[in-house]
């Protein structure tokens, strides 16, 4: 029998049954348009408003400051672009790491068109932003820093809280604004994401990633932090995210972030222990492979490895073939055949880089699981590197 | 009376999800979950079911499916036709034509566009909300690279003459993109037919799903992302493609395509029954926009001496959904844009109520609005002052 093992929840995750359950009435039965003043229509908003609720309580904000979106990247291009542009009286500095998803890189890069200078900081080989080199880069210019909390291809957790005391102690900053943003989107669920213990003014999550409905993110604006609207038109979203409110999907989203939140504990627990069991097998299995991203301060579901001799691609192919869904890093730019920017970022070689593989485990996966892919990945490889000239090139010196 | 909203009048606020709608979507929450970009088992086949709706959503526009960009809103899909057009071609100008009564998200987008030194020339309407082609080409400049007129008006139902409006922008060489959220499922869109260069559509008004709506642009004419991030949507939208909605999206598109000349015969009786019935039932109150070149369920009116609000309140407690404008701004208490640029009054103005008619409607819903509506409007009239000095005023004529 065909196997389906599904290792690839960095790039979404299946709905759980509850949220669609609680999403379902709000297509056919409550659809209302919740702008609307009537009786059906205020029980639509009083269902977004419980929502909105939720995430924010998660979040420990007041609701207010939750603006429902469509989704991560466009939560990242509201923070970088809204909040620089917002600031552009004030300084046109933006910071960065070199490790961001590209929904932040690229916003970075639209807005060095429009005049503003960005500072991409090194990180170190795990990954980790260099904080001697943030504490250098602030400058009297720099409006927004973004960083983000755990990276969707190595994993690797950077130090939020600290990096906000960096941040907002900076004398280049005192009695004006630098806004700090963090790309939550692979932390939900796994991390604290408390926006005060943070230390952030903006932060962005997508539903996707936690087990709830593609197409609707969020996006945390402090009150007060200057923010400059993405999209116009209607005043929802107090005048800050313009469009009709998919209501089924925020209904999922509050329902879906609730649930993370109360299995967090056991979701960490069950992940390490896979995580753990497949990295340390990978690497007693395998010759020449080497772990991506920080060997503890990682999040509990990645698994990323760079496969000497071997392109990420063929074993992606080989591992779909046995049954096993992964993914050689982020999906949103898979069909791209350039090495990851990430894996170069932390000092990877060129050549090693095109190597890598993730694995990103979900509530679902099992011992089994893990045990299958160990059974499977090392023939994979060892038949991959017989075929591959790189190998026996290697071999013969 | 409990407020149950047995007759709902607010289609164009947006419309209940199709059973089959639904149906087709529900797959892909759960089962088919994969990320569409992925290159695995699972993201293909999430992919061929996103495909297979561009392809829908293609038709119903008579498009060529790689030109559909899906996206999250219309209010999406007009920031990024105005904003992304106009700046994709602003070393060739920067002057762009709207109409004096778009959607905020058109008109704002031009008001955004406007800070960054575009300058922007709103047309004005006729009575009826026409707008006339003759003015879009005295309005078109040398510098002019992108007008927007949408095709049918929300709040009052007006359909543009845009095959009209294409012929000038074409003529002159500028690019057309119309806001066709409104119109689109209910009306035919044909992109050739009328000529538009860009069309904007949103699912949720025509029975499919919030949170899903597209942008057609036609093949060859540039534009600028609003989204920077990932690759997908060919580049041109970044961020994980919304599948449910997205096949919500094309199963509803689908649909439409199938019944829409059948709807039409069904929603227009039903509107004229509405319109005739209240304009002869109530005195001084006029429908607002075309009379005959309107949407099919749409019926819109102002009553005079008192307030759409009371209006809609009053509707509620007998459980009639209806809505006094555009659902996005019906927190603003300030007169619709719409309606004064029709040249109504502010006074009557104020008096605004939209119904609209959706599938589900029967002409006993119609004869549930008309049979309740004249005591509404008698019992807020009594209440006003307006009304007061009117009586006075006409019996002192006496």
């Amino acid at each position: 029998m065909k196997k389906f093992i599904y290792l690839d929840h960095a790039a979404t995750t299946p709905v759980h049954s509850r949220v669609l359950e609680a999403m379902l009435p709000f297509f056919t039965e409550r659809f209302c348009n919740p702008s609307a003043v009537y009786t059906v229509a205020q029980e639509s908003r009083k269902a977004v408003d419980g929502a909105r609720k939720t995430v924010a309580d998660i979040l420990g904000c007041v609701p207010r400051d939750v603006i429902f979106t469509s989704g991560g990247s466009e939560s990242d291009n509201m923070a970088i672009k809204g909040g620089a542009l917002a600031l552009k009286e004030s300084g046109n500095h933006i910071i960065t790491s070199a490790i961001e998803h590209h929904a932040v890189t690229e916003s970075c890069h639209f807005m060095e068109k429009l005049g503003f200078e960005v500072t991409y900081l090194p990180v170190d080989r795990y990954g980790v932003a260099r904080l001697d080199a943030l504490e250098k880069a602030i400058n009297q210019r720099t409006v927004l820093v973004s960083i983000m909390t755990a990276n969707n291809e190595v994993g690797t957790i950077q130090p939020v809280a600290e990096i906000s005391r960096i941040v907002k102690n900076h004398p280049a900053g005192r009695g004006r604004t630098i806004i700090f943003h963090t790309d939550a989107v692979q932390a939900a669920g796994s991390l604290d994401i408390n926006v005060d213990r943070l230390g952030v003014d903006m932060l962005s999550l997508s539903s996707h990633k936690f087990y709830g409905p593609k197409g609707v993110g969020v996006f945390y604006l402090r009150r007060n932090t200057p923010f400059i609207s993405w999209q116009n038109g209607g005043s929802q979203e107090r005048n800050r995210r313009a469009g009709t409110e998919n209501v089924s999907g925020i209904i999922g989203t509050g329902v879906a972030l609730q649930l993370a939140e109360e299995n967090r504990e056991h979701y960490v627990r069950h992940c390490t222990r896979l995580r753990d069991r497949l990295i340390e097998g990978i690497m007693s299995a395998i010759q020449d492979v080497h772990l991506t991203g920080h060997p503890t301060e990682r999040l509990p579901n990645n698994v990323s490895f760079c496969f000497e001799y071997v392109e990420g691609e063929s074993i992606l192919l080989s591992l779909d073939f046995a049954g096993i869904a992964a993914s050689s890093g982020s999906a949103c730019t898979s069909a791209s055949i350039e090495p990851s920017g990430v894996l170069l970022a932390m000092g990877v070689p060129v050549q090693v880089a095109h190597g890598s593989l993730r694995m990103t485990l979900g509530t679902d996966n099992t011992d089994e699981d893990i045990d299958y892919v160990l059974s499977t990945l090392a023939g994979i490889v060892e038949r991959l590197r017989s075929i591959s000239p790189l190998a026996r090139k290697s071999a013969h010196v | 009376m409990a407020a149950t909203n047995k007759v709902y009048l607010d289609n164009g606020a947006t419309t209940r999800v199709l059973p089959e709608v639904l149906e087709a979507m529900l797959p892909y929450f759960g089962e088919v979950y994969g990320n569409p970009s992925s290159l695995h088992d699972w993201g293909e086949e999430a992919k061929d079911a996103m495909e297979e709706s561009r392809g829908k959503v293609a038709e119903l526009l008579n498009a060529n499916a790689e030109e559909i960009v899906f996206t999250s809103t219309g209010t999406e899909s007009n920031n990024l036709a105005v904003k992304g057009i106009a700046s994709a071609y602003k070393d060739k100008g920067k002057h762009i034509v709207i109409s004096a009564i778009e959607h905020f998200s058109v008109m704002h987008s031009a008001r955004t566009l406007s800070k960054e030194g575009f300058t922007v020339t709103t047309v004005p309407v006729d009575k009826d909300g026409l707008v006339d082609p003759d003015a879009i080409a005295g309005a078109i400049q040398k510098d002019t690279v992108l007008v927007s007129i949408m095709h049918a008006n929300g709040e009052i139902g007006t359909i543009q003459p845009l095959k009209e409006i294409a012929a000038v922008t074409k003529k002159a060489g500028v690019l057309l993109h119309t806001d066709a959220v409104a119109s689109a499922g209910n009306i035919p869109t044909d992109v050739k037919d009328l000529g538009v260069d860009a069309l904007s559509l949103a699912s949720n008004q025509f029975y499919g799903p919030k949170g899903v709506a597209a942008l057609w642009v036609r093949k060859g004419v540039r534009f600028l992302p609003l989204f920077d991030g990932g690759i997908q949507e060919g580049g041109r939208r970044a961020g994980t493609d919304n599948v449910p909605g997205i096949v919500g999206m094309g199963k509803a598109a689908e649909i439409a395509k199938k019944d829409m000349s059948l709807n039409g015969e069904r929603l227009i009786p039903l509107r004229d029954r509405l319109i005739n019935g209240l304009t002869a039932k109530i005195e001084r109150t006029i429908l607002t926009g075309h009379p005959t070149r309107r949407l099919p369920g749409h019926a819109s009116f102002c009553v005079e001496f008192i307030e759409g609000e009371a209006m809609l309140m009053m509707l509620n407690m007998h459980g009639v959904a209806a809505s006094s404008g555009s659902a996005c701004t019906s927190k603003a208490l300030k007169a619709s844009h719409v309606l004064l640029a029709l040249g109504i009054d502010h006074a009557l103005a104020q008096g605004s109520l939209v119904f609209t008619i959706g599938l589900e409607n029967t002409i006993e819903d119609i004869d549930h609005v008309l049979e309740v509506f004249p005591a509404v409007v008698d019992r807020l009239r009594q209440m006003s002052p307006l009304y007061d000095k009117y009586l006075k005023a006409r019996q002192g004529v006496k």
